[in-house]
């Protein structure tokens, strides 16, 4: 079983749940920007949560497809066309060998998960089939799918068409989109004025944003707190000493524009961050376009575990949902 | 040492030994991080040594970040009062300094850097007080550095120069990140020396290109067949200069499966080092020329 790529879209990769185990040494964690909608994905076509899938960013790829098979597209809203006929996003459907998946213009969101039956089948990389480009690792030979790729699927059965994620349990980004952070690691780099304008400004995603980070700009510029840069650090006020990063921890070089490390972080490197966004709100970031208008909101630690609970919570209503 | 917890949002904890570079900070931090992993506790999943700090990845689902926290700082005293002792190994890099590639690359990213007129090396020199960039070079070669961390991308070592601090090389990064940086490039920035492991963005000085690859994910590479990454923290690098000829050759040999890089196993020990820099420094490079 096969799908053969006639358009590869903009940037689309091979995805599952990631390769935790390997950040110490720079290869990030990876997978599927939003794991919610992914995951949702998966579910659809009867599919472990963790099968690899595709995730394409702001354009879809045309697939045909090689063999009869159930196909689940979630994320972002796109139009969807089976041999020209609409289909509906969030919902099962049954494809035949040498029917062709294509999309229409994005309406909203940025990232949409492309699962089929039996899920993606190329050889894994440390235990992992998600796509590092930079590291040349997993996915198709290690780099995004192109026109007359031919991707292996597994095998797995087809299931009935219809199964449907109730809307009530899709989570989309609000407007303004808002980012809960918890502040720490180098927060008290930052003069009181700058520690509150970061929350009351008004930030849009800026157009460098793609699986390594998300960049913002918008806001004012933030003031460092005087002191000699401690040895090693380099002379900017915004410097440390190369230190590890988190997923989620946001960087500001230069104090300009600040930087949320998503799935294909950096483990590393010389930039003071000032606090992480909630692991809850991570997939709500794979949503966002650039130019979508964004809050960071200060949560406290309750908040945030509070929150992972929920969207815990919400997977398993999915989960529920198609049993 | 003032060493500094936080919270790197609710499934990281972050533990900053000191705010500034040495070799005492990262033995601490690599112990403290050792402790953390030997310990075995339910719910870490990552652990990050890094120069001077080091993190903690863990599920908040199975472990409560407090009693995390806890768990961390118990081991503070035990990492402290640790011999500042590696059983590691010498390895000699080339390295062709002043190549066309990286001069290219500097080249096209000239409003980025804080001297446009010249190039990276041309500004180190200077702002390091040498006369001219040969005896910088000389500086940058001539003594044997630690890799105190690996990561950024896949199985960056960044390089710590195994010197006083006063003899130190110092250059701030670029004023604004480059996009692009050639595979292999040996690059500076604050105290550090990294080797790009990958071809990708980066924001350090631009100084030379090594033909050894340290990252394969293939593992076609002889000496790369066991794991895709070279190095771990604790390793010893000595650059060895070469010129466009040497670095043909080494690239066609690694090509042909045929290069192996000069290994030497040795011991670094902080206190005997800090007792006489260079007679312990040529202690290493005997062991590397004896390789």
């Amino acid at each position: 079983m096969t799908l053969e790529i006639i358009k590869p879209g903009l940037a689309t990769t091979i995805q599952d749940l990631g390769r935790p185990g390997y950040f110490h040494l720079g290869i990030p964690e990876g997978g599927a920007m939003d794991r919610l909608a992914f995951r949702a994905a998966n579910l659809l076509v009867g599919n472990d949560e963790g099968a690899a899938g595709l995730e394409a960013v702001f354009m879809g790829p045309e697939i045909k497809f090689g063999a009869e098979m159930s196909v689940a597209v979630t994320g972002a809203e796109m139009p969807m066309f089976l041999d020209g006929e609409p289909r509906e996003t969030w919902t099962s459907f049954t494809v035949k060998p040498g029917q062709v998946l294509s999309f229409g213009f994005l309406k909203t969101g940025a990232r949409i998960y492309i699962a089929v039956s039996g899920g993606i089948d190329t050889p894994p990389a440390l235990g992992s089939r998600s796509t590092y480009p930079i590291g040349a690792l997993g996915g198709f030979e290690g780099r995004a799918i192109a026109a007359g790729d031919v991707i292996p699927v597994g095998d797995g059965s087809v299931v009935a068409e219809g199964r449907v994620v109730p809307d009530a349990l899709r989570r989309r980004p609000g407007t303004p989109a808002e980012l809960r952070v918890l502040t720490g690691l180098y927060w008290h780099r930052l003069t009181e004025k700058s520690q509150k304008a970061f929350f009351d400004d008004d930030w849009v995603v800026a157009p460098e944003a793609d699986r390594m980070g998300y960049r913002f700009r918008g806001g004012q510029p933030m003031e460092f707190v005087d002191r000699p840069q401690p040895f090693g650090a380099g002379s900017d006020p915004s410097n440390i000493v190369d230190g590890c990063y988190s997923y989620g921890s946001i960087q500001v070089p230069g104090g300009l524009e600040p930087i949320v490390l998503h799935r294909d972080a950096v483990s590393g490197g010389g930039y003071f961050t000032l606090g992480a966004v909630i692991s809850a709100d991570m997939d709500l970031i794979g949503q966002l376009q650039p130019n979508t208008p964004v809050k960071f909101k200060r949560v406290e630690m309750d908040e945030a575990l509070a929150a992972r609970a929920a969207r815990k919570a919400l997977i398993s209503d999915i989960r529920q949902s198609l049993s | 040492m003032k060493t500094r917890y936080t919270y790197g949002g609710d499934e990281h904890i972050y533990v900053e030994i000191d705010d500034e570079m040495s070799l005492d900070a990262f033995f601490i931090a690599l112990s403290l991080s050792n402790m953390v992993r030997e310990a075995n506790i339910p719910g870490v999943t990552e652990i990050l040594p890094a120069n001077a700090s080091f993190e903690v990845r863990f599920d908040p689902d199975v472990i409560a970040p407090d009693a995390m926290m806890e768990k961390i700082k118990a081991f503070e005293h035990q990492a402290e009062a640790q011999e500042k002792r590696l059983d590691t190994r010498i390895i000699e890099i080339p390295l062709y300094y002043e190549d066309p590639w990286t001069h290219e690359t500097l080249m096209r990213f000239r409003e980025r850097h804080q001297d446009p007129t010249g190039s990276d090396l041309d500004y180190a020199a200077r702002i390091n007080g040498y006369d001219t960039v040969a005896d910088f070079i000389e500086a940058h070669h001539s003594q044997p550095w630690f890799v105190s961390m690996v990561g950024f991308v896949s199985g960056l070592p960044f390089l710590y120069q195994l010197v006083e601090r006063d003899k130190q090389l110092e250059v701030p990064k670029y004023l604004r990140p480059r996009t692009d940086t050639p595979k292999l490039t040996v690059g500076y920035g604050g105290c550090f020396s990294c080797i790009y492991s990958v071809r990708g963005a980066g924001g350090y000085q631009m100084f030379g290109i090594t033909p050894m690859p340290i990252y394969d994910p293939e593992q076609k590479i002889s000496y790369l067949k066991d794991f895709m990454v070279f190095f771990k923290p604790g390793d010893i690098v000595k650059w060895k200069p070469i010129d466009r000829a040497e670095y043909d050759r080494i690239t066609q040999a690694v090509e042909d499966g045929t290069y192996t890089p000069r290994i030497a196993e040795v011991a670094f020990d902080l206190d005997a080092f800090n007792d006489d820099m260079t007679g312990f420094n040529a202690k290493l490079m005997e062991a590397l020329n004896d390789a």
